[in-house]
């Protein structure tokens, strides 16, 4: 019987195959608890998880916060506006604090990638990553690997283009490791400023030249948001130039197999990634993705739980 | 706790005594029971009206199966089946040890005001049973929970007892006691291992 061992989540990259079918096949027997009357199990009950959030987040935070809950966990969020972080206080300091009061899980967002690593040196809790800086997502990436394996029945073989901004797309690095390791094929298009060099060293993935290219055929579209909060430079003309060699539309969603599925993390920006045709169109699986994310989410603190130290 | 429901899925004969292994039940001995124990959840509530069986994964639901369809065949109308796994109602969830695989749930309608029959293979110290009550209770409010089991085998360390029972077992603590089920998921055999 497979067992989950890690006490942190970190990154896809740390998991294996088997580690990630586990958490897979927990959320999905998870997922049953969501569409009762009563939407909670006594799982984790006395157990405290503090949400550290030192970055913007409406999706995550609240599906995080909403998984704890409904295993019985005791919850408490706090943000940069509230946090001794603006008085100056480093991350190491804060954490020691944190852990004087005992928390069992820490979960942080943070804007520096392998934030966590340095924190989970720090602690004895587990922690677990809800987005480092440009590194990795790994709660987004298991919640995109559900929703492609509940409507394929399989991940293995399939063929997933992922556009936009890669650079600097956290949830594209948790994707592309989650894909790989469960056999699908990854292929890549963005303009070449926001193409990181030596992509290939994540993992089997194909870089495109263009995005016709890497949307033929394709099972699932994954569309990237431009995240201009970390570009530090201009790093495309305009935004209607971007939509026009970039974006998803009805016409080139042609190119993809009948019946692709259309993918994206969120927050959209409608226009520019992709047209609100596709977004509120019936290949889109967007808020599926949402729904996903909290049984993912339930099975990450579940397991992270049992996890031995390390 | 589950450690009596260990399920095995077997192509050939299992051995039918060794040092180690006596057969307390065959086939046709587990069939006549299912098929009393049918006959008494029918006496006791008059008939299969608002009765739902539940059968705690992973034996407990194969067994469920039977029982339904042992019911159909002497009533001539079917019962809802569900199953329900425990694991996270468990109380034995330890930090720093892996948690088990989660299994699926399945009750696919309330149970609300219905007479609900809980099924397993093996009832031991009740503490599965104590978490499958739990469990259901999240479901709604039953108008009562009934218990059948194939084998009781004692050692309860919860006040719970069985409804209806297949058979009685006294064993010692040491001793395990197994139902096992071939391929197609039917009650072949129940072992008692030293």
């Amino acid at each position: 019987m497979a067992e989950f061992k890690h006490r942190n989540i970190i990154a896809l990259r740390d998991l294996t195959r088997e580690d990630i079918e586990l958490l897979l096949a927990t959320a999905e027997n998870m997922r049953e608890i969501n569409s009762r009357d009563i939407k909670k199990v006594p799982t984790l009950r006395g157990k405290t998880i503090i949400n550290l959030f030192y970055e913007a987040s409406t999706r995550t935070r609240t599906s995080f916060e909403i998984a704890a809950k409904r295993l019985s966990a005791d919850t408490v969020n706090i943000s940069p506006s509230t946090s001794s972080a603006t008085k100056g206080e480093t991350l190491a300091d804060t954490a020691l604090n944190l852990l004087a009061m005992k928390p069992d899980i820490i979960v942080m967002r943070h804007a520096v990638s392998g934030a966590h690593y340095h924190l989970a040196k720090k602690v004895s809790c587990s922690v677990v990553n809800a987005g480092d800086g440009a590194h990795e997502h790994p709660s987004q990436g298991l919640l995109d690997l559900l929703t492609m394996k509940d409507w394929f029945g399989r991940l293995d073989g399939l063929k997933v283009a992922i556009v936009g901004d890669i650079t600097h797309s956290r949830v594209a690095r948790s994707d592309i490791q989650g894909l790989t390791k469960m056999g699908s094929h990854v292929y890549l298009a963005g303009p070449p400023t926001m193409m990181p060099p030596a992509v290939e060293r994540l993992g089997s993935v194909t870089v495109c030249a263009t995005m016709k290219e890497a949307i033929q055929d394709a099972d699932v579209v994954m569309m990237l948001r431009i995240q201009q909060e970390r570009q530090g430079k201009t790093l495309m003309p305009n935004a209607r130039e971007y939509s026009r060699y970039f974006g998803l539309n009805p016409e080139n969603l042609k190119l993809a197999k009948p019946g692709a599925m259309v993918m994206h993390p969120g927050p959209i920006n409608r226009g520019v990634e992709m047209s609100s045709y596709v977004v509120d169109g019936s290949q889109s699986h967007i808020l599926k993705q949402v729904e996903n994310g909290v049984a993912v989410r339930m099975a990450m603190l579940y397991h992270v739980c049992g996890g031995e130290l390390e | 706790m589950r450690g009596e429901a260990l399920f095995l899925c077997l192509t050939e004969r299992w051995p039918t005594m060794t040092d180690n292994v006596t057969v307390l039940m065959d086939e046709s001995g587990i069939k006549r029971a299912l098929i009393r124990i049918s006959h008494e959840i029918l006496e006791r509530n008059k008939g299969v009206r608002d009765v739902i069986l539940i059968g705690i994964r992973s034996g407990g639901a194969f067994l469920a199966e039977e029982l339904a369809k042992s019911i159909a065949v002497i009533e001539g109308d079917a019962v809802p089946v569900g199953s329900v796994d425990i694991t996270l109602y468990r109380d034995d969830i330890k930090n720093n040890a892996p948690h088990l695989p989660v299994g699926k749930t399945e009750i696919g309608f309330s149970l609300q005001g219905k007479k609900v029959v809980l099924v397993d293979d093996v009832l031991f110290t009740g503490r599965t049973i104590r978490a499958a009550m739990d469990a259901l209770m999240d479901h709604g409010r039953p108008e009562c929970i009934q218990l059948a089991v194939l084998i009781d085998r004692g050692h309860r360390e919860l006040p719970i007892r069985a409804d209806f029972v297949g058979r009685n077992v006294p064993t010692s603590l040491k001793e395990n006691v197994k139902v096992v089920f071939n391929e197609l998921n039917q009650p072949f055999e129940v072992v008692l291992e030293k």
